[in-house]
């Protein structure tokens, strides 16, 4: 096991850096650099040629592509990105501010996505074929159809036309108030989590499908263990692996639902923080957050991937 | 010399019968995926609405009529009016036209980008698959829509790079997919006698490995219709989409229906239903086709 960890840690090493280096020439192949943003050009501008030359001496844009990229990566490695170029701030200290948020909903999602997938599924799976199979299918490619800002606005149109109710709009740490936190942040979540949940209860459906039609499944019934043992026991526990598998590899894809949903309900995360960079041009801060992101995404396959083999042994003698 | 009469006849029979083979197969897709005919049927729907927005009944999406503003839906205009007191139901019906072109175009790029990177790379294995295959795996470091973002910044919001940049993230799936179907034929005894029978690398690749990708990379495409749908509504709905006055169904459910949906519900419902109705055909019959193909799910239920 410690060698099938260490191998897979090595083997994600070359691919960050090539996402990393791939993200860094791409910013500076754009048209127009940072100093077309920080200057503005076309009428009124004072800015005369030689100053520009000279910001961008100072900023050490005129210098080798490679040692560029040397001085950026080795300050990145230790999370210092340099200074927004929108607010001039620095993009470490709104990381730390944003990054606590962004968790928090994506926790959330998760647990609203899980605590909805497993019983449609296992419900799905055990009403094969009647009504009620039918609806979940209908509820579940529903929620791989319906946009989840589009979710968010019916959301909460229905809260405010049957319950006459909004969402709190200002946000306090997790520790702070967690009752306030919990009502912030269940209507994102279930924004987001629909889709994901769609997808878990299908892949548990087809999952436990399979299982039940094992030999030892057979078994337990025959040897008379109640219903509810063999489905919760024997059944949903092997039916999960892939289960656990997929909904792993969701997360990232999660996350571009999470970039949404903080826009809607303009909640200060790590996606708003993106979107916003993305409009205002802001170069620097959108390199620091693809860092951060392509780091995010290889822990999340690393872990799948331990607990994978950690779940079903034989992959880890390939 | 003109052909007998017999053989012409014989011909054209055998022309009809293969049609109607075709019918019965879809009559019998039809019978057995109710499900999957009705998304057939959605999907068509919106077809029809792309290349025949008049049949509907629908006028200019760009006409703006000042004393028409915000208005809510009535006889004249069904979905109601925007702020620029444009129709609603017409902006609706034309903007069926971005998202099946950008749906269709970015599902044709994928799989002919993903169908010659995965051929070459299972081919010609050594470092040329090694080469194909990290590359890949960068593209997989982001997700979808974050990749898609940083594309349509660097390249600028217009319909093409909206393509490109929806495109993108949809290859690396792609070309794992027929890298490991066409490894699992490349030693076959099929491809051994090609190879004795002199085929040329290409040859080899599109004649004899291509087919045999087909019915998965089919299944695969389709899957990925409805998520390249959403995609391009999520793109516009972030201002990063196909720029206006286009008339995107993401964008129209953005800044002011964002601001209004409240008080205007129409502004947002009605985009919002165009959006799932597409995407809920799209999968719908996407499922049913794997259903149909996946030889490990057939004869089952």
């Amino acid at each position: 096991m410690h060698t099938y960890i260490l191998r897979r840690i090595l083997l994600s090493i070359p691919t960050f850096l090539g996402a990393v280096v791939l993200v860094f020439v791409i910013m500076r192949l754009l048209p127009g650099d940072v100093v077309s943003v920080l200057v503005p050009g076309g009428e009124g501008t004072t800015a005369s040629t030689e100053q520009i030359q000279r910001l961008r001496e100072q900023l050490g844009l005129t210098r080798p592509l490679y040692i560029q990229f040397w001085d950026w990566f080795t300050k990145a490695v230790r999370f210092n990105f340099g200074q927004s170029l929108w607010t001039g701030q620095p993009i470490t200290s709104e990381f730390k501010l944003r990054y606590p948020v962004t968790i928090s909903l994506l926790v959330v999602s998760l647990a609203v996505s899980v605590a909805i997938a497993l019983p449609a599924g296992v419900l799905m799976a055990l009403k094969q074929d009647t009504w009620v199979d039918y609806a979940l299918r209908i509820f579940t490619i529903a929620g791989l159809s319906v946009p989840n800002f589009f979710v968010a606005i019916l959301l909460i149109l229905g809260l405010l036309l049957f319950f006459n109710w909004t969402p709190p709009l200002e946000y306090r740490p997790l520790w702070e108030d967690p009752w306030l936190n919990f009502k912030r942040f269940i209507l994102p979540a279930v924004a987001t989590g629909y889709r994901l949940s769609a997808i878990g209860a299908r892949m548990t459906r087809s999952s436990m499908l399979e299982v039940l039609r094992e030999d030892y499944i057979r078994t337990a019934r025959a040897k008379g263990l109640r219903e509810m043992v063999v489905v919760s026991r024997h059944a949903l526990k092997n039916a999960i692996i892939p289960v656990v598998t997929l909904i792993g590899l969701e997360v990232i894809a999660l996350f571009g639902g999470i970039v949404i949903v903080e826009t809607v309900f303009t909640i200060p995360g790590m996606g708003r923080f993106l979107v916003d960079a993305i409009f205002h041009r802001d170069y620097t801060s959108v390199q620091a957050l693809v860092f951060v992101f392509a780091i995010f995404v290889l822990v999340v396959n690393l872990v799948v991937d331990l607990v994978y083999a950690w779940l079903d042994p034989r992959i880890r003698y390939r | 010399m003109a052909w007998p009469q017999a053989q012409e006849q014989r011909l054209m029979a055998g022309i009809l019968a293969k049609r109607r083979r075709w019918l019965a197969g879809l009559v019998r897709f039809a019978r057995r995926k109710p499900l999957g005919a009705l998304g057939a049927v959605v999907m068509l729907l919106f077809a029809v609405m792309a290349l025949a927005p008049g049949l509907f009944g629908a006028g200019n999406p760009n006409v703006q009529d000042a004393a028409q503003i915000l208005k809510p839906p009535s006889s004249a205009h069904w979905f109601g009016t925007d702020n620029f007191g444009r129709d609603m139901y017409s902006r609706i019906v034309y903007g069926a036209r971005i998202s099946v072109y950008v749906g269709l175009a970015s599902t044709v790029i994928a799989t002919l980008v993903g169908l010659v990177l995965g051929l070459v790379s299972a081919y010609y294995s050594g470092w040329v698959d090694n080469l194909v295959q990290r590359l890949m795996d960068i593209l997989f470091t982001l997700p979808p829509l974050v990749l898609a973002l940083a594309i349509v910044t660097m390249l600028g919001p217009s319909m093409n790079n909206v393509l490109i940049a929806i495109s993108i993230p949809r290859i690396p799936g792609t070309v794992r997919l027929v890298r490991s179907v066409a490894l699992s034929v490349n030693h076959t005894q099929y491809m051994e006698a090609a190879r004795a029978l002199g085929a040329g690398p290409l040859r080899q690749m599109f004649l004899h490995m291509a087919p045999n990708c087909l019915a998965p990379l089919i299944v695969y495409a389709t899957a990925g219709l409805g998520t390249a749908i959403l995609t391009e509504a999520s793109l516009s709905f972030l201002g990063m989409g196909v720029p206006p006055p286009a008339p995107s169904w993401g964008r129209m459910l953005s800044v002011e229906a964002m601001r209004y949906f409240e008080i205007l519900p129409w502004l947002a419902i009605f985009p919002g239903i165009a959006i799932s109705a597409a995407v809920f055909g799209a999968n719908l019959f996407g499922d049913a086709l794997r259903d149909a193909l996946d030889p490990k799910l057939r004869g089952r239920t």
